[in-house]
């Protein structure tokens, strides 16, 4: 029914979105303890009644899936099968939730609290929420998330409680167990825990796989796990990755269930909670261990002003609808479906090409506010905009953002002045703004002596900070962008001379951003039509032209990729000049970010995003890919040989694309070409 | 299974040349009771007569199911009842079927839909005749006819979209003549002439096949000619050094054992050619396991084996190729069956369960244990509220007192939920003793999952369900209700969840009817589907009807299902013949028929 749902739409513009509810508006005036010590009384699959969680166990430990991989694996071992049953029963309980409806109500009354603190509006889409009854009613769900903050599942079991749909579990990892206290809490508000790599452990895949297809299989809750695995440090979605997907789809494969439905919810921040911290992780300042007395020390967080948050429930999307044509099911005839079964290769590139464009629905339904468009702007130019200037900007930005399809949330009826004044409010820890002129810089910057290093991470704070919701609204420019990169590089204007450059950087940077393997033709098309729609180019039968009018978009949207071309090229220079032969992959990063630093301070860089280590990491990502580096294993370490000649042309071919003289000029060339209309 | 017990000595050499089964006739012995649901046949025919007449249309009926004289009608009254004398149920009115009807289907006795009442003879085309064959058969002294009523009768099977077709009075492509042999050396004769002159010959047994097999493909455009074999009904039995009808094995105290639905229509060669199934094949076998030697006459000439041996090992079977070959490599003119004795005695029994689920584990036991009785069927809620409807009136006060008593026991005192329980009928087969102790032995098993025994009656009428259904489907069809069965076998761990996919799979599509397991493997089940709904108002309701067994058909071979159990390929489920038994299976398949019948005189386009 949802299938078509899934393939981009070629009328971005027609894309219907529901639109929103502030949850908070009643909180603020009825009674919070009366609220969650109200009746909860949840629309249930086929009116099933849930089991106790020591039932749940029981029939885990009973199925014959795992019987089976029991007995193997104490064959395999040669321990005894009681041995092994008892591993399995360990595992299962340091894994279980333990749902209850005490904890969850104490959640409710205390995050209620701190919600109405923290944000000004928690905006849900309530036809979402009703969609989403009718689902849970009809199929198994599962919720897909996006991951930005931990504030996600806390606000998704909250909203379940608030419209009375069935509380979720959901797949949590690890490392909150250790969190003292606050592990146990979560449990019992429905988190089970997965170690965060159990690759070669059958037994432990054996019982997490059949504890999750049972729970979906019963119909008991709904099963919530985040398809991009873990916290986007940038804001840009993750690779999405498959293993959970396939868990919860081989029920309906395998014929036990009719359907499972996919409910992919958007959650986006008009001011994230982890910002700074994010910014700093991403620099090498090593992420806090969760703990408890963390969590207490970040009760300052409590007293600042987060904005509006808002979630967005897609609509539900069948999983039979989706593998129709795609997925044999009789495949699973021949072997008795208690026996693991690896996927098969269509299975897996079945898997790979949903999570891809489950994430990218995701993406569609985040979100974006005013300061997105400013945050970009700004950070194309880091000496600082005129207040009238960035009025002026803002308002080519949001009506090409928005002829590109973008979720833009715009006051109704305000002047653009008044928007940007309350975003840069909001975000006034990270602007310096005098004389109507504002910039990106170091607002509470320690006033005694730094070193220049120093300097440079404080600046860089800001700058990853800021970037964090720039990245916001890459997707929507992504695939134009590409393109204007690609028309810039590409030796003429024949189309497949084009194309193979759009190709080639949609290679380079797919583990950056979200391209669907194998849609590269599609993207291509899609982005000729949005700029030939803009009267940006003309697309004949076998050359791209650019319009007289196209320039100014075409230099906006190639300086959007311009931080991450100059940050491969660092990469590259650094394969290039600094490596030697034994580079392991662990010190890759520090080194990587000192020869940055370096750039930086030599005055050679202006880039700051450089420094990121999410950057470094997908571009090393992309070097293997391409094969200009190899990892090799050396005893336990691995190290990283680098084949020079290729890494250097790799690195010319992107410095063909070199927009830095650009910078800038898209805007006086477009003032330039409205003067002469 | 067939031929362990003591009883069984009796192999004996039946031989029947392509044995048409006929009425049974009344049965003297009253100890059998098996046969009260069947049609009796309401005189005692000479045994020299011939079963069937060669104008079937003189006792059956035209455009619908079985004999003319027995249908279901609502009386002006508004009350259900069965016409004619030949079933248990004839006469007799019952009273819940018109509540049930209209209540199920959202139908209305007032909107009917009537066929047809008479065939247009005007509408069937005049025959493509090849003279020199016509000249020929009748030079050999064979009976053939052109008449349009033959030929139209001979056209179809009971699909739903053939049945409704006649109703609304459209006739297809039919044969352009009818020609009935009566021995082994006629068909010889018509099957080398057909060659000589090229025309297309389709074996017409009973004509009571559901998978299109009998149509005429439209893509042939040499004469057809339908092969009757109703006329060769002589069983030459060992035992009494007589010919024979085959039931009147009966009357000499010995039975085949293979009891089809169909049984009182169908014909021997036509559960050769199908690979045909009886519902108490745990006793006897299905037909693969009852032949012993089977003669058929293709292009290329005689294939049958050279002697009775009871198993042989000569290379894979030539039997095989011939079971299940749907008429597309020649006629089948005689089999030799094993018979066995009469059984002495027979119970119906019946058990109800608290939901499906514990059903399907109590027969999948049962299946395990290996003590499953002649038949055990399972039904769901649905057509267990289907039975019910068809209970007839109850005659005294103290019977219906009674049946009150028994529901207020199993649903208020046993707390079983009559929106979700289930029951499972029973026929015990055997010597009296053994037949008492196997019953406990199965209602044991039962009692572990819940089950409790809910008596005679019950059993009884499910069994009797099965041979009025198809006589139901017509009164649905004058009421705007068409409906259809359709089947399955599947691995016993697939039994509940493809029941429930194929289900909801109907749901999606349109209103749905029951589900019943009717046969029990120790690897599996056969799994039937009824469906029936409502088409007042839809533009084509054949064709929204067979979307529908389509997207269902499609959710069965998902699930681990088989293509079919017992009805057959024919030419409604070829197109998934590839995917069922692979490409080189096909081809394999394909090969024999290129030997046996490169010409394609047998070109009914069958199965490949």
């Amino acid at each position: 029914m949802a299938s078509r749902a899934l393939y981009s739409p070629r009328h971005p513009m027609l894309k219907k979105r529901d639109s929103f509810e502030d949850i908070l508006e009643e909180r603020r005036h009825s009674s919070d303890l009366r609220y969650a010590l109200r009746c909860y009384t949840p629309t249930l699959y086929k009116g099933l009644v849930p089991c106790k969680a020591s039932m749940l166990k029981s029939i885990v430990l009973q199925s014959d899936h795992l019987q089976y991989v029991i007995k193997q694996v104490s064959s395999e071992s040669g321990d005894s099968t009681e041995c092994v049953a008892e591993e399995a029963s360990l595992i299962l309980d340091e894994m279980a939730h333990r749902l209850q409806l005490s904890t969850v109500r104490f959640f409710v009354f205390t995050l209620s609290k701190a919600f109405k603190r923290l944000f000004r509006s928690v905006c849900v889409n309530e036809e979402g929420i009703q969609r989403l009854q009718q689902a849970v009613q009809e199929h198994p769900v599962v919720l897909l998330p996006s991951h930005r903050s931990y504030m996600d599942f806390l606000m998704m079991s909250y909203l379940l409680y608030m419209y009375d749909l069935p509380l979720p579990v959901i797949a949590a990892g690890m490392d909150f167990m250790s969190m003292k206290f606050v592990g146990e809490m979560l449990r019992m508000s429905g988190a089970f825990f997965i170690r965060r790599s159990f690759g070669g452990d059958k037994l432990y895949w054996a019982v997490f796989s059949e504890y999750v297809k049972t729970m979906l299989r019963n119909g008991y809750a709904p099963i919530e796990f985040f398809l991009e695995g873990t916290r986007s440090r940038t804001c840009k979605s993750l690779t999405p990755k498959t293993g959970l997907l396939n868990i919860v789809m081989e029920p309906f494969f395998k014929g036990e269930l009719f359907d499972v439905n996919l409910v992919p919810v958007s959650i986006s921040y008009e001011r994230i909670l982890e910002e700074s911290l994010y910014a700093r992780e991403l620099l090498g300042i090593p992420k806090p261990k969760e703990s408890t007395s963390g969590l207490l020390k970040a009760r300052r967080v409590l007293s600042e002003d987060y904005g509006s948050m808002y979630v967005y429930f897609g609509h539900p999307v069948s999983v039979r609808s989706l593998t129709e044509g795609k997925i044999t099911r009789s495949q699973y005839n021949l072997l008795p479906r208690c026996i693991p079964q690896k996927p098969s290769a269509d299975t897996h590139e079945f898997l790979n090409d949903t999570a891809f464009r489950l994430v990218r629905i995701q993406e569609g339904n985040m979100v974006l506010k005013p300061w997105v468009l400013i945050a970009t702007l700004l950070l194309q130019n880091p000496d600082g905009m005129d207040l009238s200037s960035l009025a002026e900007q803002t308002d080519w930005l949001r009506h090409l953002a928005l002829a590109f399809g973008a979720f833009l949330d715009w006051p109704d009826h305000a002047a653009c002045s008044e928007v940007i004044s309350c975003s840069l409010a909001l975000h006034r820890h990270l602007l310096s703004v005098s004389a109507g002129h504002v910039q990106l810089s170091v607002t509470d910057a320690p006033q005694v002596e730094t070193t220049p290093e120093e300097a440079v991470f404080h600046q860089a704070v800001v700058v990853l900070s800021c970037a964090s919701y720039r990245n916001q609204i890459l997707h929507v420019f992504l695939r134009p962008a590409l393109l204007a990169v690609a028309m810039q590089s590409a030796n003429s204007n024949r189309k497949d001379d084009v194309y193979n450059c759009f190709n080639f950087l949609r290679n380079m940077f797919s583990s950056e951003f979200i391209l669907c393997p194998g849609d590269s033709v599609q993207d291509f098309e899609e982005a000729c039509y949005l700029l030939m729609k803009r009267g940006v180019l003309q697309v004949l039968e076998h050359e791209i032209v650019m319009s007289a009018s196209g320039h100014s978009t075409l230099a906006f949207l190639s300086s959007v990729l311009d931080p991450f071309l100059q940050g491969y090229q660092v990469v590259s220079r650094y394969l290039c000049e600094e490596t030697n032969e034994n580079l392991t992959e662990k010190e890759f990063i520090p080194a990587v970010r000192n020869f940055a630093l370096k750039l930086i301070l030599a005055g050679r860089l202006k880039c700051y995003e450089a420094l990121s280590s999410d950057l470094q990491k997908n571009a090393l990502a992309a070097f293997l890919r391409l094969k200009a580096v190899m990892k090799v294993k050396v005893g336990d370490q691995v190290t990283l040989k680098v084949n020079k000649i290729a890494v250097n042309s790799l690195e010319d071919t992107l410095g063909k694309s070199d927009v830095i003289s650009h910078q800038n000029s898209w805007w006086s060339s477009m003032a330039m070409f409205e003067i002469a209309i | 299974m067939a031929s362990n017990s003591s009883s069984s000595t009796a192999q004996q050499r039946l031989r029947i040349i392509a044995g048409h089964l006929q009425k049974r006739p009344e049965d003297e012995n009253a100890s059998v009771a098996a046969q009260e649901c069947k049609a009796e046949a309401p005189r005692s025919e000479p045994s020299s007569a011939t079963p069937v007449p060669r104008r079937r249309q003189e006792i059956m009926k035209w455009n619908g199911w079985g004999y003319s004289d027995s249908r279901f009608l609502f009386t002006k009254k508004g009350q259900a009842e069965f016409t004619g004398k030949r079933y248990r149920l004839s006469g007799l009115i019952l009273p819940s079927l018109k509540d049930w009807f209209e209540g199920t289907f959202g139908a209305n006795l007032q909107h009917r839909s009537p066929a047809t009442p008479s065939l247009n003879l005007s509408a069937v085309a005049p025959p493509n005749l090849n003279q020199p064959f016509v000249e020929d058969l009748k030079a050999a002294g064979l009976v053939v006819s052109h008449d349009p009523e033959d030929r139209v009768f001979r056209a179809h099977g009971h699909c739903l979209h053939e049945v409704f077709a006649l109703r609304e009075g459209r006739i297809g492509r039919v044969p352009d003549m009818v020609v009935w042999p009566s021995c082994h050396s006629d068909v010889e004769k018509i099957v080398e002439l057909a060659c000589k002159h090229n025309v297309c010959l389709i074996p017409y047994g009973g004509g009571t096949s559901v998978s299109s097999a009998l149509e005429c493909p439209r893509e042939e455009t040499r004469s057809i000619v339908s092969l009757d074999t109703s006329q060769m009904v002589s069983v030459y039995m060992h035992a009494c050094r007589q010919y024979l009808r085959i039931r009147r094995l009966n009357e000499h105290g010995y039975c085949t054992g293979h009891e089809p639905d169909s049984m009182e229509f169908s014909s021997l060669g036509g559960w050769v050619a199908t690979r045909a199934s009886g519902m108490k094949k745990n006793i006897y076998g299905n037909i693969e396991d009852l032949v012993v030697h089977i003669k058929m006459v293709t292009p290329r000439g005689v294939i049958e084996k050279s002697c009775l041996g009871p198993r042989m090992s000569t290379g894979p079977d030539i039997h095989h190729f011939i079971l299940g070959s749907e008429g597309t490599l020649g006629v089948v003119t005689e089999v030799t069956l094993k018979i066995r004795p009469l059984p002495e005695y027979q119970k119906y029994g019946s058990v109800v369960f608290p939901n499906f689920q514990q059903g399907v584990a109590c027969l999948r036991e049962v299946a395990r244990q290996r003590c499953a009785p002649a038949s055990i069927r399972l039904m769901d809620n649905e057509q267990f509220q289907f039975g019910h409807a068809l209970k007839p009136q109850v005659s005294s006060m103290f019977t219906s007192f009674l049946d009150g008593l028994k529901k207020f026991y199993i649903t208020k005192f046993k707390g079983f939920d009559p929106q979700h329980l289930c029951v499972a009928t029973l026929l015990f087969e055997g010597d009296r003793g053994k037949v008492l102790q196997h019953e406990k032995q199965v209602y044991d098993i039962a009692a572990k999952f819940g089950g409790l025994a809910a008596g005679e009656d019950n059993g009884q009428r499910g069994y009797m369900l099965t041979f009025v259904i198809a006589y139901l489907r017509d009164l649905g069809m004058d009421y705007y209700v068409i409906g259809e069965s359709f089947e399955t076998s599947v691995p016993w761990d697939r039994v509940l969840d493809l029941c429930r996919n194929v289900k909801e799979r109907i749901v999606r599509e349109c209103k749905e009817r029951g589900v019943q397991v009717t046969q029990t493997y120790d690897a599996g089940a056969c799994v039937y589907f009824y469906f029936a709904f409502n088409y007042r108002g839809l533009n084509d309701p054949v064709h929204v009807y067979e979307q529908v067994e389509h997207a269902a058909r499609e959710e069965i071979l998902a699930n681990g299902g088989s293509l079919s159990h017992h009805h057959g390929v024919g030419k409604l489920r070829k197109e998934w013949m590839k995917e069922s038994v692979s490409g080189v299976g096909l081809g394999m398949l394909k090969s024999v028929k290129e030997y046996v019948d490169p010409q394609n005189i047998f070109g009914n386009r069958n199965l490949l």
